[in-house]
Parts: C-alpha cells; structure tokens; sequence
C-alpha cells in the first residue's frame, strides 16, 4: 500500500474555495490539511463606515446564509446601541420567522442538493420504468448524454436499490421547488432572497399584518409536510444503506452551541435571554457546561496573518495579512474555545439542547435512536451529523407556526434609536452552518473594528498555535480510504459538516510533488 | 429519442464571490432551475451546465479537467462568472484547484477560460463592477471582468448582469436570449454593459411610493409606508425593474418591505451606498421627472 497524497482541490458541492489534503498510509488518513482559498478582507472594508451597514455588508460574506449574519449583525448593534432589551415583540418574531424558515430551505438544500450526489447514483434513472413525468424528464436527460452537472463524479460505492435511487432523484427535483418556496416565504417579511433587508438594530422591518403571516403559514405547512413524509424518510433510507458511516468522521468530539430564537422580551443580555435552542457545549461524555464567550480565541499560526495577531479574543481581533510566512496554509484562522478544538453546527446544537434537557429535542432525537436502535454515540459521526440536520430542521419548522400565531397586531415591528458615539457588542446566534458571533467596536459613530467569526472558520480552521488540528482534518484522520481513484469517505467526511467554502482534492504517487506550499513566484 | 439536439455548454467559474447569485438563480421560478439543468430550454435546444462548485457531482481533479477540457472547445461554450477578480499581489487571494502542484489564480482561470469562450456572462454586481469585494479600501484588488479583459486585450463579448444579487429573471432573460436569437448588439445594452430589457428605468420612474415623493411625504424610519427617500432610499440613482417584476416569484422586493433601496444593481455599489440609511445628497440626483 505505502503512502500516497490526497488532494481535493476544488471539493465541491460545498459553498466557496477549500482545498483538502491528505496523506493515506496504508489505506487509512495518517495526515490532513483544509484550507481556505479565497480571502476578500471583508472586515477591512466594513471599518470607518456606519455601524448600520454592518447588516447589508455582512450578508455578503455568505450568499447561501446571508440572514443568519443579518440577525448576528443587527443582534450586534442591538448590544452596541443599548437598545437590546427594548425590540419590541413583533420584531423579535419577524426576526425568527425569517430566520428560522432561511434554516429549513438550506438544510433541504444541503442534504438533497449538496450531499446527496455521494449517495445517490443518478444514472439509475435510465431503467425507470414507471410513470412519473418528473423521473422520466430526467431518464430522457440521461439518454441525450450530456450528462453536466452530474457526471463526472467518483465511481463505484453506490448501494441504494434502483427503486429507491428513482424515488429520491424524484425527490432531489421537488427539493428544488421546496427550497425555492421556502426563500419566496422567507421574503414576504425580507423583502427580497438572498440578501434581504428585513431585520434592522430594534427590531424588523414589515409589519407582520394577518395576510402574510397567514400566507407564511401556508408555505410553511407544504415544507412541513416535505420534511415529515420525505426528507426525513429519505434521511432514514440512507443511514440504513450506509450504516457503517455512523462509525466514520466522527472528529474532535467536543461540540458548541450559542443558542437561536429569542423567546422573551426585554432581556439585554443574551446569554440570559430565553432561546428555543439554547447555549452551551458538551462533550463526548454529554454534559452539558454553560457558554462562556470570554473563553473563545483565534490561533494563526497556521493561517496567512501575521504571528502577533494570534490568541486574541474576537472582539480585539485584527486582520493582518502575512502570506509569506512558511508554514501557513490557510486563509482561515483556528477559533478554539478554553484553548480546545470545537466542532459546530446543527449536530452541536441538537447535541448541546439534548444534553441541557430541552423536552423537544430530547424526545425527538431519543425517538430516532429507538429506532435506529443505538445510544447517542451513534450521532458523533457522518450520518449523526445528516440525521441532527433533519431533526433540527424539523423542530424549527414545527415551532414556527407557534411563533407566527404570536404577533401582536397593530403594534410596532422595530424602535427609534440614536447611534452612540462610542460603544462595543457583540451578537451571538446559530447560523445554518453552526455558531456565529459578530464583534464591534464603535468610536466617533463609526465602525473602529467589525470582527465575525463565523460556523465555517471553527470546522475548516487548520492546526492552532499548538499544532491540533481542526475539526474536519481530525474527522479525516484515521479514515480508511477504499479507493484512491474515489475518495468518497472523505468526500462524505467533509461535506457532512456542510462547509461555506470552495476547496479541492487531486491524488499524486507518493513519488510525486511535494503537498504544495503557497508561493509567491 | 432519436431527435436532434443542440447542446450549449456552460462553464460556472465562481471567484471571490459568496454564492448569492447561485442561490438567487435556483430561485427562477419559471423556468425553474430544473427546466433549465434537466429539460429542453427551447425545444430542440438544452443548456449543458457543465461545471457548478455547487451542483455538480465531481469533485477536485475531475473539475479541472473538465474545465481544461472545454477550453479547448473554442468559441463553442459560454462562460458564467459569479463574483469579482482578485489582482492585487499577483492575484495569490483566489485560487481554483492546482497545475503542477501550484494553486493556478482566479485571474488566470478567468483569462483562459474567458478568452475561448463564445460569450461571458458576468453574473451579479461583483463579476460586473467589483461589488463588494472591490468596496474601498479594496484589499484585494478586485476587479470586474471588463476591466480584466480590457487589460489583457481579451474581446469576448460581455454582459452584465449586475445585482447582488441580480433576479433570476435576468439571467434566465439574458440565457434564452443568446439561445433563441443569438448574442444581442450594442443596441441592446446602456452604457455599463447592462441589458437595457432590464436596467432600462430608474428604481424611482417605477416606484408604487412615487406619489409620496410627489407629494413630499417621507417615511421617518424603516417599515413606514411612505417614501424612503429621506431614510437613505437609492431608487433615484438605481437602475432596474424591481419595481414592477418583484422578487421571488413576486412575493416582495426591498421597497415593498419597508426599507430603502441600496442601488445594488449599480457600479459604485456599496460605496456609493454607504452609509446606506444616510439620505443622498441632492446633487447625485438626475433630473427626476423632467424630460
């Protein structure tokens, strides 16, 4: 067997540009290495502007979940300004109904459309011989032989019967529909998708008047049904073709939460605010510790910025660029929290809710473990991660038609406010992909320093100052690999943490080049 | 199944972009995104899309042989670029994939790619103008695509779907176009490469709160129902058909919610924007409403 190097480069079906290396000694993953490819300096550009913009700029960082930053944003300036505890009740609801609808269409999106490829062979179409108009579009698609954008792709370890594959490339086509219908819900109170203008520091914008918030319901009951009768069935059909990934990619075991959905008013500080998903970590032994905010940094040794910046808490953060330093090899920084590796994200937070007892969680994810038969542990690993998407999905969407019936009619959406002249914030939420926190320094009613760190950053970071690895490189380490030709367990590794961020991977004899150092030439 | 059909191959080359104009096309609600990928666009014409960072199901090597693959095929696809060229330092911010184990620049897969292409379809206010990446001070020296091919003496024909991110409408509209009649002349776009059908009219020519403005009624915070021009609305200064199209399959659009107008469909976007809930100062504004 000997040694041979890994290298995807670009991983797709991910958001953005990460290249993932690896070396495999003897069929299993010895070394592993993610990086970032695309630095835009963001922060830079936010700083010396109106605290305000904080919420149109910083969507732009993601355009898969730029609502998520919008609510860490104005969350931010609501701390910032003082004028957390005085949104009023139908702007905290505008704020998670938006939100909360942005997350289920992107986990759809995410297991149909970004992770099902490496389970579903599509191909399978072709011996259709059913009815369905929708399969057979796609059997005549696949008999014209342009097969773009599904093919190429690895070969080989597919194990779904041809009935169920059809099913689900079925499914794959409604998912489109449903994720679309999902963003047009999300729009009725955000204006437009993607990159709204719904939420603002104080509260929202539209005023949740009876004809949307019933039209909202509406949409929302056709994804409920999708997510009950389709998405969590498919999930289920996968593990059990899959079973052995309950074993695979399980990573750092340590998982962080900083809770969502804002159940209570006037409550300035967020750690106190009631939240449908609260805050915390826990571990592979569940127990669950409360967050404490003051223990996250950010380590650069690894990263292309300069070595002073390291271990600095967020809220002093800087962004210095260094990319000539030698042993750098990512655009992202490490984010650790009390100096340890945490993996984040929908399994961290269903992780983080089912050790702090929340009755919901609790008995939906103990329901699916009767039925897999399993104990928790099962959830550390690839398809723990896709079954606590689904879950999570599921309980946001249930809950949301309660939050709606809430509004209060006739009253204010968002206050009046003054922009102080000096100040500091800080927004904590779950975004999509995982824990996000927004930092601001504000002197002269301008932004003196705007710092994000974002879901992404702590699951792709590379090694810390003390040479660990993040949490998707030490998900790979230790992995069998089949097939060098077709990778699929890393692959499935990586995009199980549904990363924001563009890579790639290419295989070369362990005779070949060196893994490639950034150069300047 | 023996009839013929024309394929056209599309390469989708994201650069520093944030996958927000990817997500606004899924949203096309007729066609839908499936028409477009699966089904005949036109009959006897299909859009092959190639290559997609998030769609596609082959990954690493496979991308950039399929992307070396089609350059060879000149003149023959269209390129798609989502989000803005990084150039400065040698273009090191961005890199796709590898040749000869060393990162190969967006810069470079920009050029390549656009060079052989039949036409580029510069996707979203970044790939148009810079967008925000480009917003000062500019870090990464984040360029459009026009201006890349203007310093590279690169002549393929352009177009600017500009937004950020644009309405699906737009590209879809630009697509069917280049399918049906072929790439359009410069009769039919304005002066920044925009396709008239769509940036012709000012936000504020169009805007169902244009009676406010008439009348001097001004909305004094977000989510009041008069006119935003006081609170920082761009519609004066902003070219597209928002107005009238709406977005997402015409459940809303920006005005309509409540909130100013940030002219993210034009080429100073976001610094011309910003700050984007300050009033405009009145000598931005054209003659509104003369001839």
């Amino acid at each position: 067997m000997g040694s041979v190097k890994i290298n995807i480069d670009p991983v797709t079906r991910i958001e953005g540009h990460l290249k993932i290396e690896t070396i495999v000694e003897d069929g299993v993953v010895k070394e592993a290495k993610s990086s970032g490819m695309l630095f835009r300096g963001l922060e830079l550009i936010l700083k010396g502007r109106d605290p305000r913009d904080a919420q149109v700029i910083t969507q732009r960082i993601c355009g898969v979940c730029p609502t998520p930053h919008a609510i860490a944003a104005v969350t931010n300036l609501d701390s910032a300004f003082g004028i957390a505890d005085q949104v009023p009740t139908n702007g905290r609801i505008v704020r998670n109904l938006i939100q909360g609808m942005c997350d289920v269409q992107d986990h759809i999106l995410h297991f149909y459309h970004l992770a099902a490829l490496d389970y579903v062979d599509v191909a399978q179409v072709a011996k259709y011989e059913g009815s369905d108009p929708v399969i057979n579009s796609i059997k005549d698609f696949v008999a014209r032989g342009e097969l773009g954008p599904f093919l190429p792709r690895y070969e080989g370890d597919y194990r779904l019967p041809a009935d169920i594959t059809q099913e689900v490339v079925g499914h794959y086509v409604k998912a489109l529909e449903m994720r679309r219908k999902g963003q047009e819900a999300v729009a009725i109170f955000n204006g437009k998708m993607p990159h709204g203008c719904g939420v603002v520091p104080g509260g929202a914008v539209e005023l949740p008047s009876v004809d949307k918030i019933a039209a909202f319901i509406w949409m929302l009951n056709e994804l409920k049904d999708f997510v009950d009768n389709v998405y969590l069935p498919d999930v289920v059909a996968v593990a059990q073709a899959y079973s052995d990934y309950f074993g695979i990619g399980a990573g750092c075991k340590n998982y962080m939460c900083y809770g969502s959905y804002d159940l209570e008013d006037g409550q300035a500080d967020q750690l106190k605010r009631e939240r449908f998903y609260g805050h915390g970590t826990t571990s592979a032994d569940l127990v669950h510790q409360e967050l404490d905010p003051s223990k996250i940094s950010e380590q650069v040794k690894y990263s292309w910025y300069a070595d002073s910046t390291s271990g600095k808490h967020p809220s002093q953060g800087e962004t210095k660029v260094d990319y000539q330093k030698e042993e750098a090899y990512s655009w992202l920084k490490a984010p650790r929290y009390d100096g340890k590796v945490y993996e984040v994200g929908p399994l961290s937070t269903i992780l983080v809710n089912y050790t702090r007892g929340q009755a919901q969680v609790k008995d939906l994810v103990d329901a699916y473990l009767a039925k897999l038969n399993a104990g928790p542990e099962v959830l550390f690993s690839v398809l723990g991660r896709h079954l606590a998407r689904a879950l999570h999905t599921k309980l946001t969407a249930d809950n949301m038609v309660n939050w709606a019936l809430g509004v209060k009619p006739g009253e204010p959406v968002n206050i009046q406010y003054e922009i102080p002249d000096e100040g500091t914030g800080m927004g904590l939420t779950e975004a999509t992909r995982g824990a996000l926190g927004h930092f601001i320094e504000i002197k002269d009613k301008k932004i003196a320093n705007y710092h994000c760190v974002v879901p992404t950053t702590w699951n792709a970071s590379p090694k810390d100052d003390q040479g660990v690895p993040g949490p998707i490189e030490q998900a790979l380490i230790g992995t069998p690999v089949k097939d060098n030709d077709n990778p699929f367990e890393l692959v499935r590794i990586v995009r199980s943490f549904d990363p924001c961020i563009a890579c790639a991977v290419h295989i070369v004899s362990p005779k070949g080049r060196d893994l490639s150092r950034f150069r300047i030439t | 199944m023996s009839k013929e059909v024309t394929e056209y191959p599309v390469i989708w080359l994201q650069a520093a972009a944030c996958t927000g104009c990817s997500i606004s096309l899924l949203n096309t609600a007729s066609p839908t995104i499936k028409n477009i990928l699966i089904d005949e666009l036109i009959p006897g014409k299909h859009v092959s899309l190639r290559v997609h960072p998030n769609v596609m199901g082959g990954a690493g090597e496979q991308v950039i042989e399929l992307l070396e693959k089609t350059v060879q095929e000149k003149g023959k696809y269209i390129l798609v670029v989502e989000g803005a060229v990084p150039t400065a330092e040698d273009a090191v911010y961005g890199a796709v994939g590898e040749k000869d184990g060393k990162p190969v620049s967006m810069l470079e897969r920009v050029k390549t790619l656009g060079e052989n292409a039949l036409a580029v379809l510069a996707v979203g206010t970044c790939a148009a103008f810079g967008g925000l990446p480009a917003g000062d001070p500019n870090p990464t020296g984040c360029k459009s695509v026009m201006d890349v091919f203007k310093q590279n003496g690169i002549n393929t024909p352009v177009i600017n779907i500009a937004g950020c991110p644009p309405h699906p409408d737009w590209f879809v509209g630009v697509v069917a176009q280049v399918v049906i009649y072929g790439i359009p002349g410069p009769e039919a776009f304005d002066d920044f490469g925009r396709p008239l059908l769509f940036f012709k009219d000012l936000i504020h020519e169009n805007c169902p709160r244009r009676a406010y403005f008439d009348e001097g009624k001004f909305a004094k915070k977000q989510g009041d129902p008069e006119c935003l021009y006081e609170i920082g609305c761009r519609g004066p200064i902003a070219y597209a058909d928002c107005p009238t199209r709406m977005w997402n399959n015409g459940k809303n659009w920006c005005i309509g919610s409540g909130a100013p107008c940030s002219a993210c469909t034009q080429p100073e976007f976001p610094d011309l924007g910003s700050p984007f809930f300050e009033k405009i100062k009145d000598d931005d504004l054209p003659n509104i409403g003369e001839e």
